[in-house]
């Protein structure tokens, strides 16, 4: 697993915008296929989307605390540049954590379309 | 150097006074966005100028907290409040108004999307002509072409779809952009409020008169419109001769409904002389330039499939002139 990790890698790092991804993919994708074969599934994808959406942000939320961790709990100010083992963990954790912020909000205005449009087409 | 500050100052002003005069007279008009006639495109010009006072408000803080920073705030603030400067400012701010907006622009898209209309409209958009079915009752096809007329206070549902690139139709003063794409059909609801000649334009470039291609719109009283679209469903009745304008394979593209002139290829021509406009919005359908049309259209339009007739005797092609004249 990509969480419970001691340390901050480029794996870590990329969890956030893969949520985000693959969410972004569900959406799109699921919309598309129910839209195309029976658009009588569309009330269940939009509730369908409001799983996905608490799942991604629920993950987005994991990844969030561990790279809080491993930024040192905010104690050290970037930046993060010297060539330290500890520098770089704090600096890739601190990274992580901004990354957090944006695919969290990346993931809700994917979803808020599926809020507003209740038919296919039209 | 001659002039003084103050006369300066005094002429700047005066031209942005002048400016600004322009610019406003810009906004109004048959084809603007601005100046909404229906429903949609009132909703479409209210998000512009909600979006545009929020603009204006990020706009004003942002110079206004570089003007703070130069002017008054001389003493460096330590890196703990720089990064929450950064953050509120820089990060939450954004998504916040960001967020907002996109609410509220989304908020529209069921709106724009409602209804069942009772007229319903095919558009066929082909390279550079608009190939124009009403479909009634019954369903009861009524075709014409380059020529949209609406009546005021109904909703409309346009079918759009394309037989050959990408285009897009675009009336600003009734609504927002459609695409048309072939082998997809669109569909665009229009509620148009206000009786008058507005213009639609191809919005997405599909070729060499792309810029060319474009129709008159027309909102008429229900009533008025009801009357019309009773005479579009009546066949032609052509007072000229037919001779010329057959023999010189006219109707091989061409449609005149009741008569030998039935191809698909080019604009139905049942009633040509009733419409305001020729080839597309090219120019006002006056004899002279449907002359000109007719004999020179490969100079006026390039890349239409229509060959041009100019070098037919006069006394033909004054033939086919009055034929036409005579499609009310
Ligand atoms: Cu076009």
């Amino acid at each position: 697993m990509l969480f419970r990790r001691d340390t901050a890698n480029m794996w870590t790092l990329i969890t956030p915008p893969t949520v985000w991804a693959l969410h972004f993919l569900f959406c799109y994708v699921a919309a598309a296929i129910v839209c195309a074969k029976d658009p009588s599934w569309l009330p269940g994808l939009r509730l369908a989307i409001a799983g996905a959406t608490l799942l991604a942000l629920g993950l987005i939320l994991l990844a969030g605390l561990q790279a809080h961790r491993h930024w040192g709990f905010g104690d050290d100010l970037p930046p993060h540049d010297e060539a330290t083992d500890e520098d770089r963990q704090h600096f890739l954790g601190f990274a992580t954590l901004l990354l957090v912020g944006l695919s969290a909000v990346a993931v809700l205005f994917g979803a808020l379309p599926a809020l507003f449009i209740t038919e296919c087409v039209r | 150097m001659g002039a003084t500050p103050d006369r300066r100052r005094r002429e700047c002003s005066a031209g942005l006074v002048l400016g600004a005069g322009f610019l406003v007279s810009a906004c109004g008009g048959p084809q603007s966005a601005l100046d909404p006639a229906g429903e949609e495109a009132a909703e479409i010009a209210h998000l512009f100028w909600v979006m545009l006072a929020g603009a204006g408000l990020v706009w004003a803080l942002v110079v206004g907290a570089a003007v703070f920073g130069g002017r008054f705030q001389r003493q460096p603030i330590s890196d703990r409040a720089g990064l929450r400067l950064i953050l509120w400012s820089g990060a939450f701010a954004p998504t916040l108004i960001l967020a907002g907006l996109l609410i509220y622009g989304l908020r529209l898209m069921p709106v724009l999307r409602a209804a069942e209309p009772a007229l319903r409209i095919e558009i066929s958009a082909e390279q550079y002509w608009w190939r124009i079915t009403y479909v009634g009752a019954g369903d009861v096809r009524i075709e014409t072409a380059n020529e949209l007329r609406l009546p005021a206070g109904r909703a409309a549902e346009l079918t759009l779809d394309s037989v050959d690139v990408i285009h897009s139709l675009w009336i600003p003063s009734l609504g927002g952009k459609m695409d048309m794409i072939p082998g997809r059909t669109n569909r665009l609801v229009l509620r148009p409020q206000r009786p008058g000649t507005y213009r639609g334009v191809c919005a997405e470039f599909c070729g060499t008169a792309h810029a060319l291609m474009a129709f008159p719109v027309e909102v008429m009283p229900p009533a008025d419109f009801d009357a019309w679209l009773v005479r579009q469903a009546a066949p032609a009745t052509p007072g000229g001769d037919e001779a010329a304008f057959l023999a010189n394979g006219c109707g091989g593209c061409h449609t005149v409904r009741g008569t030998a002139a039935t191809g698909t290829i080019g604009p139905d021509l049942t009633h040509l002389a009733g419409r305001s406009s020729l080839g597309a919005g090219l120019m006002p359908n006056t004899p002279g330039n449907r002359r000109r049309f007719v004999a020179d259209v490969e100079r006026l339009k390039p890349g239409v499939r229509m060959p041009s007739f100019g070098m037919l005797a006069p006394a033909e092609l004054d033939a086919i002139l009055a034929y036409m004249e005579s499609l009310r």
